[in-house]
């Protein structure tokens, strides 16, 4: 893995050439946990864009270093060098109270355990974000978000009462409805069945399609990856490969190279 | 399966402390009241043995009964009798005792002792063996005393001083001619003991040439029983009863042991309530322990271990903190039971020494206390842990609180509040003393009630907190929420605070509304600037009152003077007063006639008046003390108050028929009110006389206010522990909280909750808890105290409600603290949280 990249491989840094704005931008970006001989480099100077309007998702197997890279991307993580930009905001120089704001203004998060407040109901968990900044929600906007994961007529029940697939819309709900600079996805269907995740990914890519939203999202369910405009691969902490416009098979068909590669070098 | 759990116990120190510390709390409270009172019994009756070392056998006057129109009285103990008890075969010795109130001033002019423990009496003969002399000599007549050796310690008197006395009225300078030791019990608890030579002593104490007993000393070989025998044989039977000294002494070690059992059952109780509270925080503890291991058991059970093994595990863990704690509560027992008998010695009330005992029966009683307690609360999370099923530990899901109904428990808890709210209702409408059992059973199912209804009131209860959490925006809101999530946790919680506030504001309402009513009565009652009465209560002698009108400024006096009588072949006291002035000293309501007090015409309280049938006009029969009679006529009937009652007659009419007057008091109105000069007046009108107190209205009101507020800071004190408690087991369902939604802690972090805010709602959730226990508790409290003093106000007249804002203000508060300082550390630990690994413990 650490031979010479691969083809499709994209230089560090955006193209000259790109005219669409960088959502997030990570710069050489390193994070090692523990020192000398238990020494583990989670993520090995990766650099990569995430742009405005793209919906990308990252894949890699276990221990590649996906989730730590969308953790530090999104400002949930700390890191050891390198440099993390979400807007024109540069996160290595926030405090943790600053790093809060951030993530409440500008970030929406899709967990896969849904994370919904059992006490709160549908509607107040898809404004919790702005209920904590204090912000009134943009009604027009919210309805939007609200018809278009179709959970018009279940805003008054409590997550207990919602079936798993309705949980995480009402997760999708409450990422987009404070129009976050960004929405990371932590695995968002890995805890649904096909059908739902199949939802929750349609209404990803429509909120990116028809909403202009930014979605990353980390998946290692090439299924899910096929609903994104781009897909970025990681093994041991670098960036080893990126398919546009992906379908399942092709990213099947990078990720058995990986396979047959790490074996073989 | 006995390793893995102790390792357990090992692997979570923070929360083993916090359990250790609740049930230690508990067992240090039960076997402090344990090693207080053993001691304390043991010591006095140690004592009253050795105070009874100089009788063998004690002879004692008879009381003759109350017969037709003749009053009781007691039969004297002559010199012959005496006598005749010394010449009986088997007495070695025979001497007669006499003793009485005597107050003796300390260098600086004030009373030793206080009052109640002032005692006098006889030195008999030139050697008394009951007093082994220290130093000087026997006294010899009127001007010579001697002290004892305690007494001399503490006011610095040597032999040859001259020191100021009184009996019953009159200063006294006699000079101490030597000083004894005694091992009498009040002299130990801090009183003095002055003695005078027989014939002094009998006339101070206004029993010339009698005596109150005789304490005869068998000779060698000689039993009490036979000495018994022969002085039964030899004296009138009539005149005297006898009694041995073994008798006497184990009379007297039962008073000590049944004074001492109130005391004892009010310790246990507080001891009680420390525990109950414990209880909740351990099992609270080990519900935490188990669902925090949840994964660990399953996965015991996967591999093969039984059911029953993991519930042994969960008990083992138990026994292993009871017996922890139990000896770390016995200890702190001990050291607070010698840290009370010190603290009542530096509280004026010197407690008699003696070794600190520790029975077989306390250690029992702390390890029962501990150890069981513990595997009993550990019980019910233990068989919950069993119930994990294996696969369990694959799912790596935390288990959930069951959300069992609430029907059966509501239901339950409003019976039996409505069962004591109705019981408590139908005690207020008894009188004083027939409504006390019933009021207190109902107090107690109240309490319960209230205590299972808890997660049902907790929902308006905090619902009624939203307006002001809604201020504090997302994490206020969720506080309530919170606060509401786990009912049943909720209640446990707030329960241990709502019983210490229940108690407290109870005791203080109706301490507030005594005293209120007190200074009432103090003030409507009495015109009179100031009220002159002995320090112990016993009568004064008339020359007080002779004295106190020649002094400056004095425009009225009038004693209060207490005569039996037979009126209908039955005793009553009759008030002597002085019929020209008692109208300018006293105001009574009057019902019916006038209040007129003079020759045969009498005031007649209203009580008594009913009891006989008398109205204004009535004409009764007296039978005077000495067995004269008289016709009275009722000349107005009054309405008591609790510090004078009864039929007030005429002093002048008494006269004749009371020899040897006594006054409970006497009553001064000068002309300029009262001041602290026309008080400095009067107390050097009596001679600056240790013995006797004037006391203006505020002092009388004071002196009854000092005893409440000595009973309620003990009560405080008490209580005290049991907030500790509360604490602790508020700081335990926090950490538990915390623990249980550490996941969603971590997402209101990730989505942009600061650590302020988490900190601020764990602190908001605290604090609703505990005002909500401390609005119960205060709730219930009061009404209590309004129950309680309903039962009061049919036996006084002038009780009042009084609710001490205040004070309910100050508790309310005091619950707040709580919450607060609970919270601190829940609240970092939650901020503290690992965001990332949070979220990810799915």
């Amino acid at each position: 893995m650490t031979t010479a990249p691969s083809p499709g491989l994209r230089p560090a840094g955006p193209p000259a050439d790109r005219t669409t704005a960088v959502a997030a931008r990570a710069t050489d970006l390193s994070k090692i946990y523990g020192q000398g001989e238990t020494q583990v480099v989670a993520l090995d100077r990766v650099s990569v864009d995430f742009r405005q309007a793209e919906f990308t998702a990252i894949m890699g197997p276990s221990g590649s270093g996906k989730s730590t890279l969308m953790h530090c991307v999104a400002g949930l993580d700390t890191f050891s060098s390198g440099s993390v930009r979400i807007g024109d905001t540069e996160l290595g120089a926030l405090k943790d109270k600053q790093l809060t704001r951030l993530r409440r203004d500008k970030i929406g998060f899709i967990f896969q355990a849904f994370n919904l407040l059992p006490t709160l109901s549908a509607l107040e968990n898809i404004t919790l974000p702005m209920d904590i900044a204090g912000r009134r929600p943009d009604k027009q906007w919210l309805d939007t978000v609200i018809r278009m994961v179709g959970l018009a007529d279940r805003l008054g029940h409590r997550p207990s009462q919602l079936s798993g697939g309705q949980q995480q819309r009402v997760a999708v709900a409450r990422a987009l409805a404070s129009r976050p600079d960004i929405v990371f996805g932590d695995e968002p269907t890995g805890n649904l069945d096909s059908r739902s995740g199949a939802e929750v990914l349609g209404f990803l890519r429509n909120s990116v399609r028809e909403l202009g939203q930014t979605v990353v999202m980390v998946t290692h369910d090439p299924v899910a990856a096929a609903y994104a405009d781009r897909v970025v691969f990681l093994a041991d902490g670098r960036i080893v490969d990126e398919v546009h416009a992906p379908t399942a098979d092709s990213v099947l068909d990078r990720m058995k190279r990986f396979d047959a590669k790490g074996r073989t070098s | 399966m006995f390793r893995t759990a102790l390792r357990n116990v090992l692997a979570h120190k923070a929360r083993l402390l916090m359990t250790v510390l609740a049930v230690m709390l508990g067992v240090a409270f039960v076997s402090g009241t344990l090693v207080f009172t053993n001691t304390l019994s043991d010591a006095l009756q140690n004592q009253s043995a050795k105070g009874f070392d100089h009788v063998d056998v004690a002879v004692t006057p008879r009381w003759k009964e109350a017969e037709g129109d003749r009053v009781g009285e007691l039969r004297e103990l002559t010199p012959d009798l005496v006598e005749d008890s010394a010449r009986v075969p088997g007495a070695a010795q025979a001497i007669g005792t006499v003793q009485g109130f005597t107050a003796l001033a300390g260098k600086d002019g004030e009373l030793i002792g206080d009052g109640f423990r002032s005692q006098g009496g006889n030195y008999w003969g030139d050697e008394d063996p009951r007093y082994p002399l220290t130093a000087g000599r026997a006294p010899k007549g009127e001007g010579e005393i001697l002290i004892d050796s305690e007494t001399a310690k503490r006011t610095g008197y040597e032999v040859g001083d001259t020191v100021r006395m009184s009996v019953d009225g009159p200063v006294l300078r006699p000079v101490v001619t030597g000083i004894f030791t005694t091992d009498d019990g009040n002299v130990a608890a801090g009183g003095s003991l002055t003695l005078f030579d027989t014939a002094t002593a009998q006339e101070l104490f206004g029993k010339a040439g009698t005596f109150d007993e005789i304490a005869v000393k068998a000779k060698a070989g000689v039993s009490d029983a036979a000495l018994e025998a022969q002085l039964k044989k030899a004296l009138p039977a009539d005149v005297v009863e006898t009694t041995t000294g073994t008798r006497l002494a184990e009379e007297q070690a039962e008073a000590i042991a049944s004074s001492m059992s109130g005391m004892k059952q009010g310790l246990l109780v507080f001891a009680g309530i420390a525990l109950f509270v414990g209880t909740f925080i351990i099992a609270n503890t080990f519900t935490m322990l188990v669902a925090q291991r949840t994964k660990e058991l399953a996965l015991m059970r996967a591999v093969g271990a039984s059911r029953r093994q993991v519930t042994r595990s969960v008990l083992i863990e138990a026994f292993v903190v009871g017996a922890v704690a139990a000896v770390a509560g016995l200890l702190a027992g001990i050291g607070i039971g010698a840290g009370l008998r010190s603290l009542m010695g530096t509280l004026d009330a010197p407690v008699p020494d003696g070794p600190l005992v520790v029975s077989p029966g306390t250690i029992g009683a702390a390890f029962a206390v501990g150890i069981l307690v513990t595997m009993l609360a550990a019980w019910l999370p233990g068989r919950r842990a069993a119930k994990i099923p294996p696969v369990a530990a694959m799912s790596s899901v935390h288990a959930k609180a069951t959300t069992k109904s609430l029907v059966l428990r509501n239901t339950l808890g409003a019976l039996l509040s409505g069962a004591g709210v109705a019981v408590v209702l139908a005690a207020t409408t008894m009188n004083g003393t027939d409504g006390q059992a019933p009021m207190g059973f109902g107090a107690v199912l109240l309490i319960i009630g209230v205590f299972v209804l808890t997660p049902l009131l907790s929902r308006p209860l905090i619902a009624a907190a939203a307006p002001v959490l809604r201020v504090f925006g997302v994490s206020g809101k969720l506080a309530r929420q919170n606060s509401v999530r786990n009912p049943r946790r909720t209640a446990a919680t707030a329960s241990a605070l709502m019983i210490g506030l229940t108690l407290i504001t109870g005791m203080t309402v109706m301490a507030g509304s005594l005293q209120k009513s007190i200074d009432k009565m103090a003030a409507s009652a009495i015109e009179a600037d100031y009220v002159v009465s002995m320090a112990n209560g016993n009568a004064l002698s008339p020359d007080v009152e002779k004295k106190l009108k020649r002094a400056g400024g004095v425009t009225a006096t009038s004693p209060m003077r207490n005569a039996d009588a037979r009126i209908d072949g039955q005793t009553e006291f009759l008030t002597g007063v002085d019929g020209a002035t008692i109208e300018q000293l006293t105001e009574f309501p009057v019902e019916d006639g006038a209040f007129e007090v003079g020759g045969a015409r009498v005031a007649v309280d209203a009580d008594t008046a009913t009891s006989y049938g008398w109205k204004a006009g009535s004409v009764f029969t007296v039978a005077y003390g000495d067995g004269a009679r008289q016709k009275l006529t009722v000349a107005g009937v009054y309405q008591p108050n609790e510090m004078m009652r009864g039929i007030m007659i005429d002093t002048a009419t008494l006269a004749p028929h009371e020899p040897d007057p006594a006054d409970m008091m006497v009553m001064v109105k000068t002309s300029g009110g009262a001041s602290d000069a026309a008080k400095d007046t009067l107390e050097k009108a009596l001679g600056t006389n240790p013995a006797i107190q004037v006391q203006d209205k505020k002092d009388l009101s004071n002196e009854i206010a000092q005893m409440f507020t000595l009973m309620l800071n003990m009560v405080y004190g008490l209580l005290a522990m049991a907030v500790i408690v509360a604490v602790l087991g508020v700081i335990n369902t926090l950490a538990m909280s915390v623990f249980e939604r550490s996941q969603e802690i971590g997402m209101l972090r990730a989505i942009g909750l600061d650590r302020s805010g988490i900190k601020r709602m764990v602190r908001l959730e605290s604090l609703v808890i505990s005002l909500f226990g401390g609005v119960l508790g205060i709730g219930l409290g009061v009404f209590f105290g309004w129950a309680a003093g309903e039962l009061l106000g049919t036996t006084m007249a002038t009780y009042e409600l009084v609710l001490p804002w205040g004070r309910m203000a100050l508790f309310l508060a005091l619950a707040a603290v709580v919450g607060v300082l609970a919270a601190l550390w829940p609240a970092r630990r939650a901020a503290r949280l690992n965001m990332l690994q949070a979220i990810k413990s799915e």
